[in-house]
C-alpha cells in the first residue's frame, strides 16, 4: 500500500467526485414508480386542544389519495416516539416522560407539531389539500417562558410543574462548604441561546411498502439508520425489524438534528402502507425551522470559588434546560450526562455540584446539536473562569494555567463522574498563545483604538467527552441502547476489500478515512477498499454517527475486524506455506514465513479461502470478519481556542478578526478532513456567539423561522481560520484517536464572547452578541 | 404551458404547469438532481445555475422565464474525467463535506470568478455571501475559489 494514502495522510476524498459533478444521491433525488407526495397538517398554535378535523373538501380535490390523522395512526396501533435516555432524578425517581404520539391526537403543544398527513399525486396538490382541511382548535395559553414554566399550568396532564426532571451530579454539601471557605467567589448568570441546526439538506423520507412480502423500506435523511429501524420496530411498532429496511443514502449534513426519530419519517412509512403506494416527503426550510429538534436553550447560574492563591476550590452550577414540548430521542441526556459531567473542564477543581431542571415548554423539542451539552458546559466554565480573572485582576491565561490538571495527573478522576484518560492542556494553551501572539495584544488594542475600534481577545480551554460510549456505563446512567459500534471487512476473492460500518457519514468523509484505516491495517491499496454504510439491508448493525464517535468507536471496530482477517489469513498462509502458525508474520499486505523469502499476499490468501483446495482441514472457507467494539472509556479531546475581535463603537458590529484553534485529537487519520471538521465546527460556534438565535414570542410563535430572520454565518462573517494540533494519543483504543467533529462548536462560543467582553470591558453581554446588544452595552 | 429551453447544450420542449419553477423543471422534468433546494426564501444558493451566462437562483426563476434560454447546471460544466477547474479545486482544497451546498457553490463561484478575474479573499467572501454552507466554515471554499481563479 502506498504510505501516502495510509493513516495520517491527507488523502483526497473518495466521495467528492460524485458531489462536485452533481451525481450525489440524496433522499429527495430518489423517486419510485407510482410515487405519491405527502404534506403535513401542522399546528398553527403553540398550545391547543384538537376538537374536530374536517377533511371532506380536501379529500374531494382531484389527485388527493388520503388525508390521515393521528386518530387513524393510533387506531393502527402505532406507539409513541420514545425518549431513549431515562434520567434519574435527585430523589431517585425516574424522569417524567410525557406521551409523544407521532401525529398529535387530542392536543398540540408547539407551533408546527404535525397532527395529520395528506397524500396526493403531486406536491402542489398535497399542499393545496392541506390548506383545505379545516381543524377546529381550542386555543390555550401557551407556556413559553423557561423561568415561568414551572409555576404555570400543566402542559401534559401527568407532568407536575412542567418538570421532566430535577437532576444533580456531584457532592452538594462538600461544594457548599468549600464555597463558604473560598477567599473569592465569582458568580454569573448565563444564557445559552436556542439554536436551530439547519443542515443544508432538509429532512426527507421516501416510504415503500410491498404488500406481497410485507417489506417496509424507508429511505431517509438519518445519521443512524439502524437506530431508526430499532425504534420504529421496537417502540413505534410500525413493522418487525426483519421486515423493515432503513436506508440513509447521501445525507446533506446533520449536526445532531438527523439522529432523532421524528414524526414525519414515521408517518410517511405508515402512510405508504395505508395507501399501498410509495410516499415521499421533503421538508421545506420553513418546516425544518419549526419541526427539526432545536439545540441548547439553557439559563444558568454559576459560582466559582477561589482560595487566596487563586486556586479553584468549588464550582456550583444551577441550570434550567428547555426541553421543548416533548422529550426528543436523546433530549433528556444532553443537559444532564453530556453536560454536568464536563464541569471540571481542564481544571482540578476539587468540589463541583451541578443541578439541572429539565423543563417542558410549548416550543419545538430540544435535543443534541453539534457538541450536545459540551458546548453549554464549556461556556459555563470558561465564562466564569474568565470573569474571575477579570475580577481578580489576573491574566486570564495565567489563571487557567495555574488551575489546569497537570500532564502527570492522568488518569484523572473528576468530581463529576468521569476519568480523563490522558491529556496535556498546557501544551495546547502554550501553542495557541504563541500562534495568537498573545503577549503583543496591548499593541494591537492600541492600534485598533487609533482606528476607533475596540479590540479584544478571548480564550476557551475546552474539554469534551467523545467516543460515545462505554455501553455498561451508558446503560447504568439510563441509556436505552448500548453504544458500541460494528464493523465488517470482506476480503473479496480477487483481493479487493469491502468494508461495512455501522457509523454513518453525512459529510465526515468516512468513505475515505475508514478506507485509509483498513488499507493501512491490511496493507492493500487505498483504491482497493470500498466503504459501505447507511443501509440496514447491507450493514449488520450500527449505532450511527454523533458525539464525535465514528473513528474512535467505528474505526476501532474495523481495526478489530482487520485483526481477525489477519489471524485467519495467517492460518491459511501457514498451511499453504507449510510453516508453523507462530512463524507467520503479517506486514504490508504479505504473510511471510519469518526469516525466509516465502510469502503470500493477502490477495493470494483470499483467493485460496474462496477456492479452498490447498486449505486447512478445520477452517471455514471465506475471508470475511465482523467485530463489535465497545469502548472502555470515553475519549477526551481538549484544546485551546483563541478569538480576537474588533468592535465598531458606532455601530456595535463585532468583527471576528482571527480565530486560532489548537486541538488535541490524539492521532489523526486524515489531517485535511480533521481541519475541515474544525473549520465547520468553529463557524457554527461563531454563529452561536454572534449571529444565531431561535426566538419565540410570548404566544409561542417562532419569530426566526426562515433565513430572513435566523442569521446563518455566511462567508463574509468569518475570517480565515488557524488550525493546529498537539497530540496525546488515546491510550485505550487501537488507533489512539479521540474524535474531532464537535470541538470547534464547543470551544468557539466561549472564546468569541470572552473576546467581546475583553473588548467592551463589560461582562453584561449575552449570545448572540448582535450589533444592537453590543451597541447598548457600549452606551453603558 | 410549453417551455423551450436548452439545458447543458441539449434543447428541450417541455409541458409544465404555469407556476413551475426552473429548479423543479430541472429536478423533476429533466432528472437533473445535482441542483439542490435548501430553502424557500431565496437565501441559500443551493439551487444556483447559469442562465444565459449569469448565475441565478433556480428556485426564484419561473420555468416560463427560462423560455428560449441557455441553462447550464452542475451536470453541464464538466464530467468525472474532465472536471471544470472549479470542480477540481473544490476537491483539491477539501471545500466540501456533505456536498449539499456544493453544486450551487461551484456554479456561483464560476460566475464570480469569470466576472472578477484575480479576485482576492475578501472579494470571494463578499461574492459568495448568497450561498450558505453549514459544513465547511467557508475557509476551504475560499481557498478553492482563489485556486481555481488562477486556473480558469
Ligand atoms: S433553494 Fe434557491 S436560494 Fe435556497
Ligand atoms: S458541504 Fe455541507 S452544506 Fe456545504
Amino acid at each position: 500500500m502506498a504510505k501516502e494514502q495510509g493513516i495520517g495522510a491527507a488523502v483526497k476524498r473518495k466521495e467528492d467526485l460524485r458531489f462536485i459533478t452533481g451525481s450525489g444521491r440524496y433522499t429527495d433525488d430518489l423517486n419510485q414508480p407510482g410515487q405519491l407526495y405527502a404534506a403535513f397538517l401542522r399546528s398553527p398554535y403553540a398550545r391547543a386542544d384538537i376538537l374536530d378535523i374536517r377533511s371532506e373538501e380536501a379529500e374531494a380535490l382531484e389527485g388527493v389519495v388520503a388525508v390521515l390523522t393521528g386518530v387513524q395512526m393510533a387506531e393502527d396501533g402505532l406507539g409513541d416516539l420514545p425518549c431513549g435516555w431515562q434520567v434519574k432524578q435527585k430523589d431517585g425517581s425516574d424522569m417524567v416522560s410525557a406521551p409523544h404520539p407521532p401525529l398529535a391526537v387530542q392536543a398540540v403543544n408547539y407551533v408546527g407539531e404535525p397532527y395529520g398527513i395528506v397524500v396526493a399525486d403531486s406536491i402542489a396538490t398535497a399542499l393545496q389539500a392541506a390548506e383545505l382541511v379545516t381543524t377546529e382548535f381550542r386555543e390555550l395559553d401557551p407556556i413559553v417562558d423557561l423561568v415561568l414554566a414551572t409555576d404555570s399550568e400543566r402542559i401534559h396532564a401527568d407532568v407536575a410543574r412542567n418538570l421532566a426532571y430535577d437532576w444533580e451530579l456531584g457532592d452538594a454539601e462538600a461544594t457548599d462548604a468549600a464555597m463558604q471557605r473560598a477567599a473569592h467567589v465569582t458568580r454569573i448568570e448565563i444564557t445559552n441561546n436556542r439554536l436551530i441546526p439547519n443542515a443544508m439538506e432538509p429532512r426527507a423520507a421516501l416510504g415503500i411498502y410491498e404488500a406481497a412480502t410485507e417489506e417496509h423500506t424507508l429511505y431517509t435523511t438519518s445519521q443512524n439508520p439502524h437506530l431508526e429501524r430499532l425504534v420504529l420496530s421496537a417502540f413505534v411498532q410500525i413493522a418487525p425489524e426483519h421486515k423493515l429496511r432503513v436506508i440513509a443514502p447521501d445525507v446533506g449534513g446533520g449536526f445532531g438534528s438527523k439522529i432523532f426519530i421524528y414524526a414525519e419519517e414515521t408517518a410517511v412509512l405508515w402512510a405508504a402502507r395505508r395507501v399501498g403506494r410509495p410516499v415521499k416527503w421533503t421538508a421545506s426550510r420553513s418546516e425544518a425551522f419549526l419541526a427539526d429538534a432545536h439545540g441548547r436553550d439553557h439559563l444558568t447560574t454559576v459560582e466559582l470559588g477561589l482560595d487566596a492563591q487563586n486556586n479553584f476550590v468549588a464550582l456550583r452550577v444551577s441550570t434550567r434546560a428547555n426541553l421543548g414540548a416533548y422529550l426528543s430521542t436523546f433530549g433528556s441526556s444532553v443537559p444532564t450526562y453530556l453536560y454536568g459531567t464536563l464541569m471540571a473542564g481542564q481544571y482540578r477543581t476539587p468540589n463541583i455540584h451541578v443541578e439541572v431542571s429539565g423543563v417542558y415548554t410549548n416550543t419545538s423539542p430540544v435535543d443534541a446539536y453539534r457538541g450536545a451539552g459540551r458546548p453549554e458546559a464549556t461556556y459555563v466554565v470558561e465564562r466564569v473562569v474568565e470573569t474571575a480573572a477579570r475580577e481578580l485582576g489576573v491574566d486570564p491565561a495565567d489563571l487557567r494555567r495555574k488551575n489546569m490538571i497537570p500532564p502527570d495527573a492522568f488518569p484523572y478522576e473528576t468530581p463529576v463522574a468521569l476519568v480523563y484518560d490522558t491529556g496535556n492542556y498546557e501544551a495546547s494553551l502554550d501553542k495557541a498563545l504563541a500562534l495568537a501572539d498573545y503577549v503583543a495584544i496591548a499593541e494591537r488594542k492600541a492600534e485598533a483604538a487609533g482606528r476607533g475600534k475596540r479590540r479584544g481577545i478571548g480564550l476557551a480551554c475546552y474539554i469534551e467527552a467523545c467516543g460515545l460510549a462505554p455501553s455498561k456505563l451508558a446503560i447504568a446512567l439510563g441509556a436505552g441502547v448500548g453504544l458500541y459500534e460494528s464493523g465488517e471487512i470482506r476480503v473479496n476473492p480477487t483481493g479487493n476489500v469491502t468494508v461495512f460500518t455501522g457509523s454513518h457519514s453525512h459529510g465526515q468523509g468516512h468513505e475515505t478515512t475508514f478506507a485509509q484505516v483498513v488499507a493501512d491495517r491490511l496493507g492493500v491499496e487505498f483504491d482497493a477498499v470500498e466503504v459501505v454504510h447507511g443501509d440496514t439491508g447491507r450493514v449488520e448493525f450500527g449505532l450511527g454517527t454523533y458525539g464525535s464517535r465514528s473513528i474512535a468507536v467505528g474505526g476501532s471496530a474495523l481495526c478489530r475486524a482487520a485483526d481477525k482477517i489477519i489471524a485467519k489469513g495467517s492460518r491459511i498462509a501457514a498451511h499453504m506455506l507449510e510453516a508453523e502458525l507462530e512463524d507467520i508474520d503479517f506486514a504490508d499486505g504479505q504473510f511471510q514465513v519469518r526469516d525466509s523469502n516465502r510469502s503470500l499476499s493477502l490477495g493470494e490468501v483470499a483467493f485460496a479461502s474462496y477456492v479452498p483446495a490447498d486449505y486447512p482441514e478445520d477452517l471455514e472457507p471465506g475471508l470475511s470478519e465482523k467485530a463489535f467494539y465497545d469502548p472502555e472509556n470515553f475519549t477526551y479531546p481538549a484544546g485551546t481556542h483563541i478569538a480576537e475581535v474588533e468592535v465598531d463603537v458606532d455601530t456595535g458590529v463585532v468583527e471576528l478578526v482571527s480565530f486560532i484553534a489548537v486541538d488535541d485529537f490524539g492521532h489523526v487519520i486524515n489531517p485535511m478532513i480533521v481541519e475541515g471538521q474544525v473549520h465547520g465546527g468553529v463557524v457554527q460556534g461563531v454563529g452561536q456567539a454572534l449571529l444565531e438565535h431561535g426566538i419565540y414570542d410570548d404566544q409561542g410563535q417562532l419569530q426566526t423561522g426562515s433565513y430572513m430572520d435566523y442569521c446563518m454565518p455566511r462567508a463574509d462573517d468569518v475570517p480565515d481560520l488557524v488550525v493546529d494540533a498537539t497530540v496525546t494519543p488515546c491510550p485505550h483504543n487501537p488507533l489512539g484517536v479521540k474524535g474531532c467533529g464537535e470541538a470547534g462548536a464547543i470551544g468557539a462560543p466561549a472564546a468569541v464572547i470572552n473576546a467581546v467582553v475583553d473588548a467592551l470591558g463589560t461582562n453584561d453581554i449575552s449570545m448572540p452578541a448582535t450589533p444592537e446588544k453590543v451597541w447598548r452595552a457600549l452606551q453603558g | 404551458m410549453q417551455v423551450e429551453v436548452t439545458v447543458n447544450g441539449q434543447a428541450h420542449v417541455l409541458e409544465v404547469a404555469d407556476n413551475t419553477l426552473l429548479v423543479e423543471l430541472l429536478r423533476e422534468n429533466l432528472g437533473l438532481t445535482g441542483t439542490h433546494v435548501g430553502c424557500d426564501t431565496s437565501q441559500c444558493g443551493a439551487c444556483t445555475v447559469h442562465m444565459d451566462g449569469r448565475s441565478v437562483k433556480a428556485c426564484t426563476v419561473l420555468a416560463a422565464q427560462a423560455q428560449g434560454a441557455e441553462v447550464v447546471t452542475i451536470e453541464g460544466i464538466g464530467s468525472a474525467d474532465a472536471l471544470h477547474p472549479m470542480q477540481e479545486a473544490f476537491r483539491d482544497c477539501h471545500a466540501l463535506q456533505c456536498g449539499f451546498c456544493t453544486p450551487g457553490m461551484i456554479m456561483s463561484a464560476i460566475d464570480l470568478v469569470s466576472r472578477n478575474p484575480g479576485i482576492d479573499n475578501a472579494g470571494v467572501r463578499a461574492g459568495l455571501e448568497g450561498n450558505i454552507c453549514r459544513c465547511t466554515g467557508y475557509h476551504n471554499i475560499v481557498r478553492a475559489v482563489i485556486q481555481a481563479a488562477q486556473n480558469m
